[in-house]
């Protein structure tokens, strides 16, 4: 490899020459054996380099997701994000749990629709302070559009927050917003292999729940199918079973946020996660 | 359609590295995709045609590595692939609950003009 005429590599830049002009070596001689695959020398063509890089694409929404974490976990709120395909029943599971917590954790929401503020009127007749967001054209909700919303809520008297988000299992699957759970419905309505259809979001639940229970034998629903399908895209999260409309599993469901919302004030927030 | 702003962050920080670097075309953007990512990898590339004109990256390819799905199994003590991203080990058959690739959405390197 040459070194002064610069066809070679020096040690320490992370590049590489993948094709280069036809050159002038000065006063020295060599050939031309390079240690990278052939190619051509056609006059005119540009040299190349390679810029190692290494970045998250979603670095920025991933930084603004932990200020969003430790700024809840500093007020002691715990921070759910519900996502779901459209009518799937998060709407109704979160105005039927606000009212059963009514009297032990003091609950706010923050809803994302693309328009309308259908949702958040529903959810404000369970007594809970909501904060609509129109996401307009955008199918997810980001970690900023969160903190932006959070600036409307009396967050130093919240014990809880449910961020619903836009009706989508996809896209809001890659975005952090710096929730403590990810909680994930299946309704009955939407068939037993709806986890093998989408593996991603599954994959990144902390919760799922099965919604609508009470709709199962109208709908043919076979939960031990739903429960092995679950069990191969989310063994790690933890499953309930719920009907809002006849109540059907929603103590356990709120047990057990009393449980985690107990457990994140225990935690200090400047110890390391 | 997420995957239109996803690659247009993309697209801005190479613009902006080739920029640093004081490279006047990038060639190649490589990126790094993971399978449970929740990104299609069709749907860059047709984000990434439409977003190209008119930048330094408007002659450049894309090139994308899926990263597979590869989970820990705490029994076997090994990792494994799952090609049908089932969490279940081959060897045991116990589900893990630790994914340990798969999730990445990484801008990897770059091809520019050589400065």
């Amino acid at each position: 490899m040459c070194d002064q005429c610069g066809c070679g590599l020096s040690a320490g830049i992370p590049a590489t020459v993948s094709g280069h002009d036809p050159h002038d070596h000065g006063d020295h001689e060599h050939g031309h054996e390079h240690p990278h695959p052939p190619h051509s020398h056609e006059p005119g063509e540009q040299a190349r380099q390679t810029v190692e890089l290494r970045h998250a694409i979603l670095e920025q929404n991933d930084r603004l997701a932990e200020r969003n974490r430790g700024y809840f976990l500093a007020r002691g709120v715990l921070v759910l994000n519900v996502l779901s395909s459209p009518g799937s029943g998060k709407t109704t599971l979160l105005g039927e749990t606000i009212r059963r917590l009514g009297p032990r954790l003091k609950t706010g929401v923050i809803v994302g629709d693309l328009a309308t503020d259908n949702d958040a009127r529903r959810l404000r007749d369970s007594g809970a302070p909501v904060v609509q967001i129109n996401t307009g054209t955008v199918c997810h909700l980001e970690a900023e559009m969160v903190a932006r919303a959070v600036r409307q809520l009396d967050i130093a008297r919240l014990d809880l927050l449910f961020i619903e988000n836009v009706g989508n299992l996809v896209c809001p699957a890659s975005y952090d917003l710096g929730e403590d759970l990810r909680v994930v419905l299946l309704s009955v309505t939407e068939g037993e292999d709806k986890p093998l259809k989408y593996p991603p979001v599954f994959h990144s639940a902390n919760v799922v729940i099965v919604s609508k229970a009470d709709l199962d034998r109208a709908c043919d629903f076979n939960r031990e199918a739903a429960r092995a399908n679950i069990r191969h895209m989310a063994p790690q999260a933890r499953l309930f079973e719920i009907s809002a409309k006849t109540g059907a599993g929603l103590d356990d469901w709120c047990d057990y946020l009393i449980q985690r919302h107990e457990a994140l004030k225990q935690r200090d927030p400047l110890a390391p996660a | 359609m997420h995957e239109y702003s996803i690659m247009q962050s993309a697209l801005n920080q190479a613009l902006q590295q080739a920029r640093l670097a004081g490279a006047a075309r990038v060639h190649e953007i490589r990126l790094r995709i993971g399978v449970l990512s929740g990104v299609v990898p069709d749907a860059l590339q047709f984000a990434f045609e439409a977003l190209r004109p008119g930048t330094a990256a408007a002659g450049a390819v894309l090139t994308i590595e899926e990263v597979p799905a590869r989970f820990w199994c705490a029994t076997c003590r090994r990792e494994f692939v799952s090609a049908n991203l089932y969490s279940e080990c081959p060897d045991c058959q116990n589900p893990s609950g630790e994914l340990r690739a798969g999730r990445e959405l990484e801008l990897s390197a770059m091809e520019v003009d050589h400065v």
